[in-house]
């Protein structure tokens, strides 16, 4: 039966993971989301702490956790700033399909000394012709002998120019549209391979997206993962258990707005008295809690599922798009009650709501979500 | 009838001014008891400072003397202060909430069997010559009220609660010496590093000045020296400043800091966090200076400024200079 | 080096504290490691890590939801822990207290006993004295820096007082307590969460510890609390008026020499 209750050690890391979040996260969240620096020795410090690839199994360095813990400590991080936990989250999104497919060999050849440092990975399938409609993928993949050899340009690819490893998907087949896609373990000093320009983006920017430029870029046989064609739902695998992540990270956000909001509420005087005895800012901050307990809820099922290997794209689908869609809700509502002040970037508010738009857009659009959602009710 | 024993304290030959806060104190209780106070002294040498006790309100002065009181040690003062205490059995025994007394008091509540109220912010006489006093708890946001089962009644007074007495030098007291075996001591202090001169003591000035995230640097400090020094205060500063290496945590005001009850508190750039207050509430007057018209010291403050404190503060020392010139 | 590390749970300073039946409100409190004791858990970890071998063990003298702490001290690095435990201690004055933990503590020999210098729900700063008191050891308090001697026989530490440091040696075994900047307390790590789980945690009581009920506890206590009050609330005052900074100042020097008469 459900247990809603964390164990002493879940609880224990979703402290530790708010503590490093607040202490070390939080204080510099403004500062590289003004400047776009990329915090590296935050990725090095959570990585000291045992905070990354919290999923990998053990016997390759991993945590050997599973994706509720990874949505504890998404929460936690994201909560601080969720450009800088999007780093961790989108890392986690290339390593599970070596963690789904990977053959023994190359776990050990990749995995292993990917979680002997504090490295960082890449997840390649967006194209600027391929978003949502990830069969018309132009990257190609030709074999020659024992090698792939692989063409092509994606797009807003987190983590672009910083990873040690990139997962790619390439087409085998182009006429097999989606049935055609392979996917492959790229490492990222392979001749060919290089990075575009860092994007500016609107929100999440202490977090790098870049192009990814692959030039004939000679990538070993060995390095296919799966079999030809298996790409495509590789890739719907990952996205599915990555999701509840995704969905606590939105939740994170949403929390750190909201508890902004009724600080805000309780020492902001007007007419006399603190706004929060306004109703009408009660409201919206009550309409807030129920959203964000909803959201978490949601998540945490999710992730559930996909620990106790059951199938939950329907539920991984709604977490994020619901998440995803509350996080902008509660964002907003919380700069309107800062009023004047929450449109200065001054107060820590504003950033929070250029954030969460990405939420919606990324990991599968929330349209693309409802697409999964209704295609499961009508079939 | 309640006797009352104070501990005075004597630094370099020196006696501080705490000693005669207690015998205020001690006064206070036996007068209103009829009962007598008396002061135990230790060092090395120190028979001379004994009249100065009686000055601010002593009957007796027991003096206990061996080269090894000249420093404090927490093994040597609680043998000597306990054999005492056990041969002249006072019904109040007052300790300094000072650092000697603070590391004296357990040592000597546990030689002794008996309970040690620490940190008090007031006391009162209660039926009979027992007495009650008032002690924060949980960082001072609560007081709790406390009566001793045990005999004598010890406790601690916080510096700069009780005015002492003025001092009289007509008054005279009975000095007895004491035979002192402070035995042996194992934790001694081999070395004193003394504080740049003219630097005040937080936890006993009457003027503070504090500085917090709103100085925006550690070189913008010396601003607040400055008033301090006008102002014949001591700097403090809030958590936040301390932990990002701006100043010593020996200046840090709040609930993990130091506990500070001056005549007048001056906080500069300061917010007013919880643990913050909980060091300073008890200022008899506070004032706080802070260009957010939000900020939570706002509303514990008696004078509030909004404004720069940039602006503010230079101006200020200004004006204070020209009044004490 | 063996060392014994005394950790006490207390409400979170952040907490809101509510004052039921003339005791303080524990329930739905959020309850943390005692900040000072942190200190004490570190630099005994630090100590042991530097000489390379010996174990860190925790006493705690608090109920069960204590053993949260405990825990705690187990994911930074602490060997193993006791919880006292017993109905009898509850209600324990800082004297009643500290006999618990002496008569756990006797039990072992130890060559260093840490805590914090004091703990932020009593604040009373008693126990380290009184517990070196009745162990006859010596004890140094509210220390922000130590340093061990090689053959590690004695220690040198440095405590603030009214006018500067004092450098005070003492020979071991000793008490000493942590004042804030001993050390910087460590993060826990998702290893030391896991590890923690695998770490001895006895429960000692009234008996095993051989004490009498009436020494301690509320039957032992020798301080009565007669009655808990909020402080009396500072009414907010006056916000200065002025067109200019020097008006502002102007108006406060003349309330502070006229109306508060503290200049």
């Amino acid at each position: 039966m459900v247990n809603f209750t964390l164990s002493d050690e879940q609880k224990a890391l979703q402290e530790l993971a708010r503590d490093f979040a607040q202490k070390e996260i939080k204080p510099i969240a403004a500062e590289y989301d003004e400047s776009e620096k990329h915090p590296q020795h935050i990725i090095d410090k959570a990585y000291e702490l045992g905070l990354m690839n919290l999923s990998i199994p053990e016997e390759y360095g991993g945590g050997g956790l599973g994706y509720f813990e990874n949505c504890l400590v998404g929460e936690e991080l994201a909560a601080a700033c969720s450009g800088i936990s999007t780093i961790p989250m989108a890392s986690s999104l290339a390593t599970t399909p070596l963690c789904l497919a990977g053959t023994p060999e190359q776990l050990k050849k990749y995995l292993a000394p990917f979680c002997a440092g504090p490295s960082i990975a890449a997840f390649c399938l967006t194209e600027p012709g391929a978003g949502s409609d990830a069969g018309s993928v132009t990257t190609t993949a030709e074999l020659k002998g024992d090698t792939y050899v692989l063409n092509g340009r994606k797009c807003f690819i987190t983590n672009g120019g910083i990873s040690k490893l990139y997962t790619v998907f390439a087409s085998t087949d182009r006429s097999k549209g989606l049935k055609g896609l392979s996917a492959f373990i790229v490492p990222a000093d392979l001749p060919g391979v290089s990075a575009g320009k860092k994007e500016n983006k609107m929100g999440q920017r202490a977090s790098t997206t870049t192009d990814m430029i692959f030039e004939d870029v000679e990538v070993p046989a060995a390095n296919l993962l799966g079999k030809e064609g298996e790409g495509f739902k590789l890739a719907m695998m990952t996205l599915d258990s990555a999701r509840a992540a995704m969905a606590s990270a939105a939740v994170g956000v949403a929390r750190s707005a909201m508890e902004i909001a009724a600080n805000y509420m309780k020492e902001r005087v007007q007419f006399g008295k603190p706004i929060a005895v306004q109703q009408g800012l009660q409201f919206m901050l009550a309409d807030m809690a129920i959203k964000i307990e909803g959201a978490r809820l949601l998540a945490w099922q999710a992730a559930w599922m996909s620990d106790n290997k059951m199938r939950m794209s329907y539920q991984a689908a709604i977490a994020k798009c619901y998440a995803g869609d509350i996080a902008m809700q509660v964002t907003t509502d919380a700069v309107q009650i800062l009023g004047g002040y929450g449109y200065m970037k001054d107060y820590p508010i504003e950033k929070l709501m250029r954030d969460a738009k990405l939420m919606q857009i990324y990991e599968g659009t929330n349209q693309i979500q409802r697409v999964v959602i209704s295609r499961t009710l009508l079939q | 009838m309640a006797n009352v024993l104070t501990i005075a304290e004597q630094r370099k030959g020196e006696l501080r001014r705490i000693s005669f806060e207690l015998i205020g104190a001690a006064r206070e209780i036996a007068n209103s008891t009829g009962g007598t106070v008396a002061s135990v002294l230790l060092g090395s040498n120190v028979t001379g400072l004994a009249a100065t006790l009686g000055h601010y309100g002593a009957d007796t002065v027991y003096v206990a003397e061996h080269a090894d009181l000249d420093m404090y040690s927490a093994e040597g003062y609680t043998r000597v202060i306990a054999e005492i205490i056990r041969q002249k059995q006072p019904d109040v025994v007052i300790l300094g909430g000072s650092a000697l007394g603070k590391d004296l008091g357990g040592r000597l509540s546990a030689k002794l069997g008996i309970a040690l109220a620490s940190d008090c912010i007031n006391f009162k006489v209660v039926d009979n010559g027992r007495i009650m006093v008032k002690r924060p708890i949980y960082g001072g946001r609560i007081l709790a009220n406390v009566t001793f089962k045990s005999n004598p009644q010890m406790f601690a007074l916080r510096p700069n609660i009780i005015k002492p007495m003025d001092q009289d030098t007509g008054r005279a007291c009975s000095v007895e010496k004491i035979a002192a075996d402070p035995g042996p001591i194992r934790a001694r202090t081999v070395e004193i590093k003394e504080k740049a001169a003219g630097k005040k003591e937080l936890t006993e000035a009457d003027v503070v000045v504090s500085g917090g995230r709103g100085l925006k640097g550690p070189e913008h400090f010396k601003m607040l020296d400055d008033l301090a020094d006008v102002l014949g205060g001591a700097v403090g500063a809030s958590r936040a400043v301390v932990d990002a290496g701006w100043i010593g945590h020996d200046q840090q005001v709040g609930q993990t800091g130091k506990v500070v009850n001056p005549t007048l508190y001056i906080a500069a750039g300061i917010s007013g966090a919880i643990q913050h207050l909980a060091g300073m509430t008890s200022s008899k007057v506070i004032v706080a200076i802070n260009k957010d018209a939000d900020a939570p010291i706002f509303k514990v403050a008696d004078y509030g400024i909004v404004d720069d404190l940039f602006a503010i503060v230079p101006v200020l020392t200004e004006e204070l200079a020209k009044i004490k010139a | 080096m063996n060392i014994a590390v005394l950790l006490k749970q207390v409400p979170d300073t952040e907490a809101r504290l509510k004052i039921r039946d003339g005791s303080v409100d524990h329930t739905d409190v959020k309850m943390v490691p005692n900040p000072f004791d942190e200190f004490a858990v570190e630099e005994a970890i630090r100590i042991r890590e530097k000489s390379g071998s010996g174990q860190v063990t925790i006493y705690c003298l608090g109920q069960e939801k204590a053993k949260e702490a405990v825990k705690w001290a187990f994911s930074v690095g602490a060997d193993q822990g006791f919880l006292l435990k017993d109905p009898a201690f509850d209600n324990s004055d800082l004297l009643g207290a500290a006999k618990v933990l002496a008569a756990a503590l006797k039990k072992e020999h130890y060559d260093l006993i840490l805590c914090g210098k004091q703990a932020v729900d009593d604040d009373a700063g008693q126990v380290a004295q009184a517990v070196a008191e009745l162990l006859d050891l010596p004890h140094v308090g509210t220390v922000h820096k130590m340093e061990l001697s090689e053959d590690k026989k004695s220690v040198v530490c440095y405590r603030d007082f009214e006018g500067g440091v004092e450098v005070v040696q003492s020979s071991l075994p000793a008490v000493i307590s942590a004042e804030k900047g001993l050390n910087e307390v460590r993060y826990a790590s998702l290893k030391g969460i896991m590890a923690a789980k695998k770490k001895s945690l006895v429960e000692m009581d009234l008996a095993a510890l051989g004490l009498s009920a009436a020494d301690i506890g509320a039957a032992g206590a020798q301080l009565e609390i007669r009655g808990l009050e909020m402080p009396p609330v500072r009414a907010a005052g006056k916000i200065i008026d002025g067109a200019s900074p020097q008006e502002k100042v102007a108006n406060l020097v003349k309330l502070l020499r006229e109306e508060a008469k503290v200049i």
